[in-house]
């Protein structure tokens, strides 16, 4: 058996890290960590190996940076983490891109002020 | 520094790319959800489980440092800044002064700001969200050892718990005791187990088999 405890797989140094302050997390805004949220529970309940994420985000950030110069500041390393989980879940037959981009059309097309989550969250 | 700003959570409105990556989140996550392979629940659950297990290191480390070493235990009592520098942590002039507070066997520390959410975020990285919230300041004072027990954290009687007060004048850090089962580990495995609770002091560190 694998130790399949999300805090045992991600890495804390190099590119593919994800960014912290004085050692803990930090998402800048509340997608960041859904992203990561959902990823991490799929991860956990066996729904894929961590390599299978580990290289579409290695991928997703060697697109960026192929697309963009060194020291772009508009690097976004979820958006890159975003990009390999959806890229994960079409290859697993989990979600298909087609039923997200319907669901983004439809949540898109919401009057202002309702793109946002209910309280709670 | 002055007081440390809440993190803001507002979807970036007027940067179109934010606000696709948002709604392509918001999107999986309202596909997953309907098809029963996650929970929001649960991911708020494990959200939270990183925000808490993912320590503050810059506090943990002096934590671990003084616990292994004496000398060095008595600077940082003494200085907490300028032993933050001693072991490369610092962080530049003009910080608020910090207290550290050390709690043994008989005396445990609890640090509040029943004023706003003072708190010194070079060493302790980003409050939780419940030292901001109301209930925590305003009750820790009145009656810490309900709270604490609430929070985990049940003292035997005979410990005498202190409640400090942060304020914009002066910051607070508890050193917690080390816990027994720890001889001989390395100073990165001690500072392991110093998490963000117990350098407020909700919570005593506890040596975790690993």
């Amino acid at each position: 058996m694998t130790d399949a405890r999300p805090e045992r797989v991600l890495e804390w140094d190099g590119p593919l890290a994800p960014p912290r302050k004085n050692g803990e997390l930090v998402f800048d805004a509340l997608w960041e960590s859904r992203v990561f949220g959902m990823t991490m529970t799929l991860y956990e309940r066996g729904a894929f190996a961590w390599d299978e994420f580990r290289e579409r985000l290695i991928a997703a950030i060697a697109d960026w940076e192929r697309a963009h110069a060194p020291d772009d500041p508009s690097y976004r390393y979820w958006q890159c983490w975003l990009g390999a989980f959806e890229a994960l879940l079409a290859d697993k037959g989990i979600c298909a891109p087609a039923a997200v981009a319907a669901r983004v059309t439809e949540l898109a097309a919401r009057p202002a002020g309702h793109d946002h989550r209910p309280p709670g969250h | 520094m002055s007081h440390d700003h809440d993190h803001d959570d507002h979807d970036h409105d007027d940067d179109p790319i934010a606000r696709r990556n948002a709604l392509r989140a918001e999107a999986l996550e309202s596909l997953l959800v309907e098809r029963g392979i996650v929970q929001s629940d649960v991911i708020d659950g494990i959200v939270a489980r990183f925000e808490q297990d993912i320590g503050p290191l810059n506090g943990a480390k002096l934590v671990a440092r003084a616990w292994v070493d004496p000398a060095f235990r008595a600077r940082f009592l003494a200085d907490p800044w300028a032993a933050a520098e001693e072991l490369g942590l610092a962080t530049g002039p003009g910080h608020t002064p910090i207290v550290v507070l050390e709690s043994s066997s008989s005396v445990h520390h609890v640090v509040v700001c029943t004023l706003c959410s003072c708190y010194p975020s070079a060493l302790l990285g980003l409050p939780p969200t419940w030292y901001k919230s109301p209930p925590y300041r305003s009750r820790v004072v009145r009656e810490p050892r309900v709270v604490l027990r609430e929070m985990g954290l049940d003292l035997p009687p005979e410990v005498e718990v202190r409640v400090w007060d942060s304020s914009a004048e002066v910051r607070y850090m508890v050193l917690p005791a080390r816990p027994a089962g720890t001889d001989g580990w390395s100073e990165e495995r001690l500072a392991s187990v110093v998490t963000r609770d117990t350098l407020i002091g909700v919570a005593r560190p506890e040596a975790t088999g690993d």
